[in-house]
């Protein structure tokens, strides 16, 4: 009896899924945004799903779970039922950097997602104090040539964006400053505008206005192109560094299982979301980079995560930098 | 000078357009409701409201959000005198002696003293910003990691001077505290420290579980284990609001609170928390009669009460004319900024002129309509103590619960509240004070990180603390004030005076 009791069950709730699919969605969407509310992260998450919501006809709420590097919030997430009314904004670091530094990491990002969709990339800017004695990327590297350890670069505690983007530096011009931690950017450029710390690696977002006001100054975006926002600053490939192409993206997965059609009306929703005027020229404003046609596909985040988690795993290890 | 008046006067027409005035109304007041929840703090209030007010235009968001953030500060001074539950790092002081009166029917007077003294400095740090913003800015960057490891020193001094007991026993709080605060990765090197593996524990104690815990909790164990006399329920509930008396007695150390919690307000990394705390020290070492305090004092809430709030709002000068957030909860600023498409960065004062000064101009507003909101309020809460006790214990632990699973989401929180409450009820019954406890926990992270950060930058040198000016007469004073507390004809009156 009990058997039957639970077949029964698992047939209506198969039935129950199959209906879910169709009328998808039918209630609320909770989106788990693994950093602090206000973040880069979650504003990228708050201006993308402003527009998501409309499309899909249910209201996309935001919930900050932040932890351990964004790697606890990825977690509750990739555990949450596969129905597509749980979704996450991952990153760089949760989706890249997180498998080097977390050797107990309790997901794999290449294997345990449903990838929706690329939001917005947020280029990293290479900055130093006001007081720099060198002025462009190549009179730094001679700097650092020279003065080697007596240079000290900031960064925004083991995990951040800062943090990986500045070992992935450090690690292509060899160079091997003393490291600064700091709790958050925040403090870290505090210090850097008062010419207490040397240098360091960060997303435009939060260096673009210290830039623009003179505060500190900056040696080359690490982006194939200029960015609008800073048109003054050259490409780290102009700069004749090319090898240094990194970017802090921002993505929208769902747990791994989540029904196909329900990605895909997910991924229609972010892609129409990207293509509206008022979307893009938010991102644009806050520096961001507009995924490119092949990155906004499920597939094509896929291979994004593939290749991060292969770029960045060696990076780190050789750099000693866990944070467990 | 007059430059600073063409601005205001740009400032006010913006914020008295009928929107904004809207905008700073429904901000504190929503603030206040939610902040009285025990737990839910400025941050989770603002991270919890930020959408509602993505419909507005920047600058009335804005407005919304600053009213939200000093409603929800303002609330959490609510809940540390009537349940003795702080909710944030600046108002741990204010439970002290706010909850004392409260015990003695004199809590109206209590929430009474705490708007006025609030709506007083919070005048003075408008005009403050207004004026001295920009200048003061050189102050948020001439602190270092050196000199604010000196300003932490200074700071636990002033904790051993806080205490009521024994300054052993203070000095065994206080290093507790700084003990759990080491709990969770390490900054520098990203190892785990004492988390016995616990993936909760890798962030390290959120400072809303402990202060729940140890003040909130303990207070409602220690309230069921003797609830005869000194139940709060029985107490007449006293006049509402402040006599002439309170004043006179409330309106100095509301000045002096006002000028140190401006003045501190501007540090970076926090340094607001350190207002309140050296408010009431101050207040009690100048007292004709220092025993009054924690037994429900009047300046001992007007005082911290004015620090706490003219440091919330001095914070927003390394904000608004660096773009630096000095604390989490600017931090949220500056996020709710950018969604509203305006970077927060030098820049703002000059290219958005109307909103840079129509804030400013706002605070004044929000703190008038902090006053307009809680002095009919004052009533309200007055009469929720007249609930029986039986009835309001599960009320606040229910909300405990629910207010601290909001922050994180995780139910360890939830869990680690009722330990902590359990240490706490303990400590209490030994006669050791919760309160060096928490200031040594907020401090102690601070000094620690600044403590490394300096010693790294000086390649391992201990001298760097005393070559620097700044970092050295910081230093010079807290070894005064050690020296004060702990010469032996001093200790031995400031025993008779301090042990019950």
């Amino acid at each position: 009896m009990k058997k039957i009791a639970l077949a029964l069950a698992a047939v209506a709730g198969l039935a129950a899924t199959g209906a879910q699919a169709q009328n998808y969605p039918a209630r609320p969407i909770t989106m788990i945004v693994p950093f602090a509310a206000g973040g880069p992260t979650d504003v990228v998450a708050r201006i993308v799903t402003d527009h998501m919501s409309r499309t899909l006809g249910q209201q996309i709420v935001i919930e900050n779970v932040a932890g351990a590097g964004g790697t606890t919030g990825i977690t509750r997430a990739a555990q949450a039922q596969p129905d597509g009314y749980t979704i996450m904004m991952g990153h760089m670091g949760t989706h890249g950097a997180a498998p080097a530094l977390y050797p107990n990491l309790k997901y794999d990002p290449t294997k345990d997602f449903a990838a929706i969709g690329m939001a917005a990339g947020t280029p990293i800017v290479i900055v130093a104090k006001k007081d720099f004695p060198a002025n462009d990327l190549k009179g730094f590297l001679d700097y650092m040539k020279a003065n080697g350890e007596k240079v000290n670069m900031a960064h925004a505690g083991v995990g951040s964006v800062s943090h990986s983007t500045g070992i992935l530096f450090n690690s292509i011009i060899k160079a091997k400053p003393t490291m600064v931690a700091y709790r958050g950017t925040g403090p870290a450029l505090n210090d850097l505008m008062a010419n207490t710390v040397d240098y360091m690696t960060d997303q435009i977002v939060n260096v673009a206005p210290q830039i623009q006001g003179g505060n500190i100054k900056a040696f080359a975006i690490a982006t194939p192109e200029r960015s609008p926002v800073l048109p003054n600053v050259p490409t780290t490939k102009e700069a004749g560094l090319g090898d240094y192409q990194v970017s802090a993206w921002n993505a929208v997965f769902a747990p791994k299982g989540t029904p196909a059609d329900v990605v895909k009306k997910l991924n229609d929703a972010l892609v129409k979301s990207l293509d509206d005027e008022n979307t893009k020229k938010r991102l644009l404003e806050l520096g961001g980079v507009l995924p490119s046609a092949e990155e906004r596909t499920p597939d094509g985040l896929q291979k994004l995560v593939n290749s991060e988690v292969a770029r960045w795993t060696p990076v780190l290890k050789a750099a000693g930098a866990t944070a467990e | 000078m007059g430059d600073l008046f063409s601005n205001l006067g740009l400032g006010f027409s913006v914020a008295f357009s009928v929107q904004n005035i809207l905008s700073a109304f429904i901000g504190c007041l929503v603030g206040t409701l939610i902040g009285v929840l025990p737990g839910v703090g400025p941050i989770a209030t603002i991270a919890m409201l930020l959408p509602i007010t993505f419909s507005l235009d920047p600058t009335g968001a804005l407005i919304m959000l600053a009213g939200i953030y000093y409603g929800a500060q303002y609330g959490g001074s609510t809940t540390a005198i009537l349940v003795n539950i702080p909710g944030e790092a600046t108002s741990v002081v204010t439970a002290l002696d706010g909850h004392q009166m409260a015990r003695q029917g004199r809590a109206g007077v209590a929430l009474g003293v705490a708007a006025i003294g609030s709506f007083f400095a919070g005048t003075v740090a408008t005009l403050v910003i207004a004026a001295l913003g920009k200048p003061l800015t050189g102050l948020a960057l001439l602190f270092g990691p050196t000199e604010y490891f000196s300003l932490m020193v200074m700071g636990l001094v002033f904790a051993v001077v806080l205490a009521r007991g024994s300054i052993l026993k203070a000095v065994a709080m206080i290093v507790l505290g700084v003990l759990l605060s080491t709990v969770g990765l390490d900054l520098e090197t990203g190892e785990e420290r004492m988390t016995f593996g616990l993936a909760f524990l890798s962030d390290g104690i959120d400072f809303a579980v402990l202060a729940m815990g140890i003040f909130g909790i303990a207070e409602i164990m220690r309230n069921l284990d003797h609830t005869e006399h000194r139940d709060v329920v029985r107490q007449a509930i006293g006049s509402l609001l402040p006599t002439r008396d309170d004043f006179r007695q409330a309106y100095k150390p509301a000045i002096r609170g006002t000028l140190i919690g401006a003045m501190l307000g501007i540090l970076p990394g926090n340094g607001a928390v350190l207002g309140p705390f050296a408010s009431y020290t101050l207040e009690k070492k100048i007292a004709k009669d220092p025993r009054r305090f924690g037994r429900g004092a009047i300046e001992g809430v007007a005082g911290p009460e004015s620090a706490n709030n003219a440091g919330a709002q001095t914070s927003f000068i390394p904000l608004l004319t660096l773009g630096i957030p000095p604390n989490a909860v600017m931090a949220l600023m500056v996020g709710a900024m950018t969604i509203h498409g305006i970077i927060p960065g030098p820049q703002v004062m000059t290219k958005n002129p109307d909103l840079f000064w129509g804030m400013i101009a706002s605070m004044w507003i929000g703190n008038l309509m902090l006053l307009i909101i809680n002095l009919p309020l004052v009533g309200v809460w007055v009469r929720l103590l007249k609930v029986p006790y039986r009835l309001l214990f599960p009320a606040i632990l229910m909300f405990c619960c629910i207010g601290i699973y909001s922050i994180n989401s995780l139910p360890t929180d939830v869990m680690f509240i009722a330990l902590f409450g359990f240490v706490g009820y303990i400590l209490i019954k030994f006669g050791f004070e919760p309160a060096p406890m928490l200031l040594g926990f907020v401090l102690g992270k601070l000094m620690e990180e600044n403590l490394r950060r300096a010693l790294i930058l000086s390649r391992g040198s201990l001298e760097t603390f005393i070559e620097r000016p700044v970092s050295a007469g910081l230093l010079a004073v807290a070894a005064i004030l050690l020296v004060i507390a702990l010469l032996p004809s001093i200790r031995k009156g400031r025993d008779e005076v301090f042990t019950e």
